[in-house]
């Protein structure tokens, strides 16, 4: 066939369609796509190269700037890879705690991915809806920690400090609330005829592939693999809880979508189980060299300066150790493989990235479809640039 | 499925290839020979009774104190029994060659021109080895342990006031 009769098409870096900074440049036959090719890295900050020469607790802030959407769930889950190395076991209020800040942020990128695929078929008003809504969660992060986006949220050994009277006031709110706006958001759009036959039998991919593939999350769930970080390694008391884990069929668009809508409504079942059975106890474990002593002593005892300083310096070692542990983010499976030489710094630190993973199955997925069935496909894989480039 | 049976099964396959095991990390750790490392992870995923179908991650380490200086960490996963395995391979640096794995898991595409744009660590075979995160015209591969963070020709900081 002659090369000269397709057009090729830049979508991207820039696009408003992508949600981010990636490049996607398509061979079409008049609207069919023939061929994909993504160029990734706009965004690339060598998180890996500089956490070599970071102190550990500082390594928090570049796991923020990963899945920016839901960062509370990276923050975690490093704080948690590094609790692993130091062999430290947390109480079950930082558990809980925990769970409830995790499950918050899956619920706002979970919002996020969805209304936006309302967005690119066409449908902005259940997108004004939900993100009404994520902006109750940001001002929750903003209480508890002061930032919105970049959360920084927790500490090695728990968190810095408890949940307020007000904090645990807002989530019960954002509780009751939710479930109102999701109710018209899905009533919009779950058995929207319009809604539907952009989305069904779109950018599908099957269970085989999806796991050859890597993928992990809701996009693997989709597409029929009951695979959860949460339930098979439960990590941080999630075995304490009962919830539903759903599964797709199809590997569609319409499947990615319904999973992740289900799985916003077991995160609310879950925060609210624990939030109502939050354990009495402290909100953090004294882990001596990494969890910084309280400001009182600070100020009046030379030990404690002492601490305070040497931890702030990062002039503690971590033990010699390799571990991987991997935390449930809201797309998939985020891993942390740390290897230590001893030193104050990882030795080395690879993050297994959801996105960066699935992303490349994209080509597979839209070949054959049309150009505006593949924008979809491609906001439904919930693709996040700064996670892709790490 | 414990680690005892993955690891004869391996030296049952591969005898004296399979150069250590090591169990006392969280995650049964499997050093093969170069030479097998495709042959590894294809009979760790495609063996009946073994059947790690799922690639968790793959990426490069430098031990610039070792002989074989770079190595490549694979992760491998069976959920049904959620039990995972760590293969490694370590290659010199002046030949930095492994065969790629994308034949058995088509996620080890773009994990190895991660690693390839990382370490300059060259996979045979691979149907698109160029750099991924990086610009195409580096000279240099960023996280093999010579490269430092900073713009070494820098004066205006003292590194002895940054504890480093």
């Amino acid at each position: 066939m002659n090369d000269n009769l397709y057009t090729t098409l830049n979508l991207g870096p820039t696009h408003p369609a992508t949600h981010g900074i990636f490049q996607n440049v398509l061979t079409l036959d008049g609207e069919k796509i023939i061929d994909t090719e993504q160029t990734i890295g706009y965004i690339h900050r060598a998180f890996e190269k500089i956490a070599e020469h970071r102190p550990f607790y500082q390594v928090t802030t570049l796991t923020d700037r990963m899945n920016y959407c839901s960062s509370p769930i990276n923050n975690i889950g490093w704080h948690m890879a590094v609790e692993k190395l130091l062999g430290i076991k947390t109480t079950k209020r930082v558990d809980y705690m925990r769970i409830i800040l995790m499950e918050l942020a899956r619920i706002t990128d979970h919002l996020v991915c969805n209304s936006i695929i309302g967005v690119d078929s066409g449908a902005l008003t259940g997108f004004i809806y939900v993100f009404q809504e994520r902006e109750k969660v940001y001002e929750i992060y903003e209480l508890l920690c002061g930032a919105r986006l970049t959360t920084n949220v927790g500490r090695i050994g728990g968190f810095e400090r408890d949940f307020s009277p007000e904090v645990i006031k807002r989530i019960y709110e954002f509780l009751n609330h939710l479930p109102k706006v999701l109710r018209q958001f899905e009533k919009l759009l779950l058995r929207n005829r319009i809604f539907m036959d952009r989305t069904i039998k779109v950018g599908p991919i099957s269970a085989e592939r999806a796991q050859n593939y890597g993928f992990s999350g809701p996009n693997l769930r989709a597409a029929g693999v009951d695979y959860d970080v949460r339930v098979t390694s439960p990590y941080s008391s999630y075995d304490d809880f009962d919830f539903t884990i759903p599964v797709g069929t199809q590997g569609d668009t319409y499947d990615r979508f319904c999973v992740r809508q289900e799985e916003v409504w077991q995160s609310l079942k879950l925060i609210r189980n624990a939030l109502d059975n939050l354990p009495e106890g402290k909100y953090f474990v004294d882990v001596p060299g990494f969890y910084l002593p309280p400001k009182e002593d600070v100020y009046n005892k030379m030990e404690a300066l002492i601490w305070h300083f040497k931890i702030v310096m990062g002039e503690i070692g971590a033990p010699v150790g390799e571990i991987y542990h991997s935390v449930e983010a809201a797309n998939g499976e985020l891993g942390f493989y740390l290897v230590s030489d001893g030193g104050r710094t990882p030795y080395r630190l690879h993050f297994r990235r959801p996105c960066f993973i699935y992303y490349q199955a994209l080509p597979e997925m839209v070949k054959g479809g049309v150009l505006s069935d593949a924008i979809l496909t491609m906001s439904s894989m919930n693709v996040i640039a700064g996670e892709l480039d790490g | 499925m414990d680690n005892a049976f993955i690891t004869g099964k391996l030296k049952t396959r591969f005898t004296e290839d399979i150069l250590s095991v090591d169990e006392k990390g969280d995650m049964l750790t499997v050093t093969v020979n170069r030479k097998v490392i495709h042959e590894v992870i294809r009979f760790l995923k495609e063996n009946e009774s073994l059947g790690f179908t799922f690639l968790t991650t793959l990426c490069g380490i430098h031990y610039p104190e070792q002989e074989l200086q770079l190595g490549v960490v694979y992760h491998l996963h069976r959920f049904s029994e959620n039990t995972r395995i760590l293969v490694k391979t370590f290659i010199p640096l002046d030949n930095p060659v492994v065969p790629t794995v994308t034949d058995v898991f088509s996620a080890a595409n773009w994990m190895e021109r991660e690693t390839f744009d990382f370490y300059g660590i060259i996979f045979e075979g691979h149907p698109n080895l160029k750099r991924i995160l990086n610009v195409e015209y580096l000279d240099y591969f960023p996280l093999r342990k010579e490269y430092p963070l900073e713009d070494p020709t820098r004066e205006d900081k003292d590194n002895r006031f940054f504890g480093r």
